[in-house]
């Protein structure tokens, strides 16, 4: 934990220059993430300046795509189920790396983290082989299986972080009250981790909802929203439907990423209230 | 003092709760992982005959990645486009980490959450607005025609190796910021002072005190945004044209129209470990910068 540190006084190099040079680098990081939303109402199949006039018609017709349903339907099935395995992996793996601390657990949480130094196109074929072996072939399965490995290394390294910040005198108070490893593991550490799992199960689902790399290999007959759009890129007349569907995506990105920091915040807040 | 388990004292019931503590971890998660990657490594040894998993033991894929010259070429593209996406990002971010660390202030946890937020939005997307940005009637070209810096629309922004290198530092920017902003964060403060006691002019600072007190967040970063970029199939193909094939559009290939998936986990795993090599390097560096600090 950092202590806090006094403010410092004097301006330790030209501050001003730095904020102008964070605000353009802000101002570049959003400016083409924002042009999406923008030609989404533009009543013109091009995406190009001048805007022709508002229109909220490409909102409409995805209202009523069959395809997008379905692809949105896959998506919240597949982020939720593998969000769930990945939580739920890295909940019990930062546990026994806290609190078991064998040798297994350390080599099983740094094997974990593994899929963060593979490039997706790897970790995708590797499932592709794994999925094919065991007869299921691209599906909704390896879909899961696939998101689950991306998922975790997030969601272990929140819930490590969460469990590995715990004071040490909690389960020592407790196993003195006389209560066994699975008391203590239900009834304080469950409890006192549960904003973090929230926060890890959200960016899990994120990660899963957002996925294009792997889940282009592991898509079987239902596409997920990424290969669906992916699928659509290739035809000019769908692209403003793509950007409708885009912004909505993106819309939905942001208040879940935002809910999760949220969340760990609050999960801070409580710890702090309860220490003092 | 360390906290020791009660379950070293209550013998079976505390074992079967360890072992079931470490199933889903250990079989879902980690078992997943090092069965799919062994498989990998199997079929990259295998003759392709059209079956799933190949037909006997064989190097003739590796031997076609060392003797046809295309490969070098394309791992060598490969490598200097990730090379200079990551210098891109890694350059471009350490300023607004530094900001973060030091001159932020109030505004420190909402600017956090804005240069983070990226990271959570589609990559598929983000990738996608620079075509539009890009392309022949796109908004680069819109913009620079009604202004009149430019005649007609240009051809030459879409499907150059350099559009592949804008859009990955662009899409890979917010991965930088963190480990740069986290190494810099848990610096003391008291070396400003400290250097500024000895004498140091705030350049001599930055480079003999804060730059190696970094170097470590700076190679996480610099980790963390070459392995995504090297393999990258997605960006080449929307934004990269003829001329920007990268290493992970011919894994991809191999598993999809050119139907060769022995040579394509070949691939892979020559990807993997050239991988390996250049976070070895990375590390060597580090070591290095530890010892001359």
């Amino acid at each position: 934990m950092r202590t806090p540190q006094p403010f410092y006084k004097k301006p330790l190099s030209p501050g001003m220059g730095l904020g102008v040079y964070v605000g353009l680098y802000l101002f570049f990081l959003y400016l083409p993430v924002c042009l999406i939303p923008l030609f989404s109402f533009n009543d013109s199949i091009q995406a190009a300046f001048p805007l022709k006039g508002f229109t909220l018609g490409w909102y409409r017709a995805l209202l009523h795509n069959d395809g997008v349903r379905r692809a949105l339907l896959t998506s919240l099935e597949v982020g939720g189920t593998s969000a769930f395995l990945a939580t739920l992996c890295g909940l019990t793996l930062a546990y026994a790396r806290v609190f078991l601390r064998s040798g297994l657990s350390t080599i099983l949480s740094g094997l974990c983290q593994l899929p963060l130094l593979i490039p997706g196109v790897i970790v995708g074929i590797a499932m592709l082989i794994v999925v094919n072996v065991i007869g299921v072939g691209p599906s909704r399965i390896a879909l899961v299986c696939g998101h689950m490995l991306v998922g975790l290394p997030t969601a272990f390294m929140i819930l490590y972080g969460r469990l590995a910040g715990l004071s040490r005198s909690i389960p020592e108070a407790a196993e003195d009250l006389g209560a066994r490893e699975w008391t203590t593991f239900s009834r304080i550490i469950l409890p006192l981790a549960l904003p973090a799992l929230g926060s890890a199960f959200m960016l899990a689902f994120l990660t899963s909802f957002d996925e294009f790399i792997i889940a282009f290999f592991l898509t079987g007959s239902e596409p997920t929203l990424p290969v669906y759009i992916w699928g659509q890129l290739r035809f000019p007349r769908s692209l403003p439907l793509v950007m409708a569907l885009g912004s909505l995506i993106l819309a939905v990105s942001i208040i879940i990423a935002a809910a999760s920091e949220l969340m760990r915040r609050r999960g801070k807040l409580t710890e702090r209230q309860a220490v003092s | 003092m360390p906290f020791v388990p009660s379950s070293q004292k209550t013998g079976l019931n505390g074992l079967l709760f360890r072992v079931l503590m470490l199933v889903p971890g250990g079989v879902l998660g980690c078992g997943l992982i090092v069965f799919s990657l062994g498989l990998l490594a199997f079929l990259s040894l295998r003759h392709n005959d059209g079956s799933l998993l190949g037909n006997g033991f064989t190097f003739d894929n590796f031997a076609t990645l060392l003797h046809d010259p295309l490969y070098a070429r394309v791992a060598g593209r490969s490598l200097l486009i990730a090379g200079l996406v990551t210098a891109t990002t890694v350059v471009t971010a350490y300023p607004v980490a530094y900001f973060l660390a030091f001159h932020a202030g109030r505004y420190r946890a909402i600017l956090l959450f804005l240069v983070t937020l990226p990271f959570w939005t589609s990559y598929l997307l983000r990738v996608f607005a620079w075509k539009i940005v890009l392309a022949y009637n796109g908004v680069l070209n819109s913009f620079l025609t009604s202004t009149g810096l430019l005649a007609s629309p240009s051809l030459a922004f879409l499907n150059t190796p350099a559009a592949v290198v804008v859009t990955l530092a662009h899409a890979y920017a917010p991965f930088a910021i963190l480990p740069i902003f986290t190494a810099l964060e848990n610096m003391p403060r008291s070396l400003f002072e400290a250097a500024a006691d000895l004498g140091a002019r705030p350049f001599a600072t930055f480079r003999r005190v804060v730059l190696p007190y970094s170097i470590k967040g700076v190679l996480a970063a610099a980790t963390v945004v070459f392995i995504p970029t090297v393999g990258d199939y997605v960006t080449p193909a929307l934004v990269g044209g003829p001329n920007s094939i990268m290493i992970g559009s011919l894994i991809q290939v191999q598993f999809g129209r050119a139907n060769d998936w022995p040579f394509g986990a070949a691939l892979s795993v020559a990807v993997m470990a050239l991988i390996a090599l250049v976070i070895g390097l990375l590390r060597q560096t580090d070591r290095q910068m530890e010892k001359t600090a």
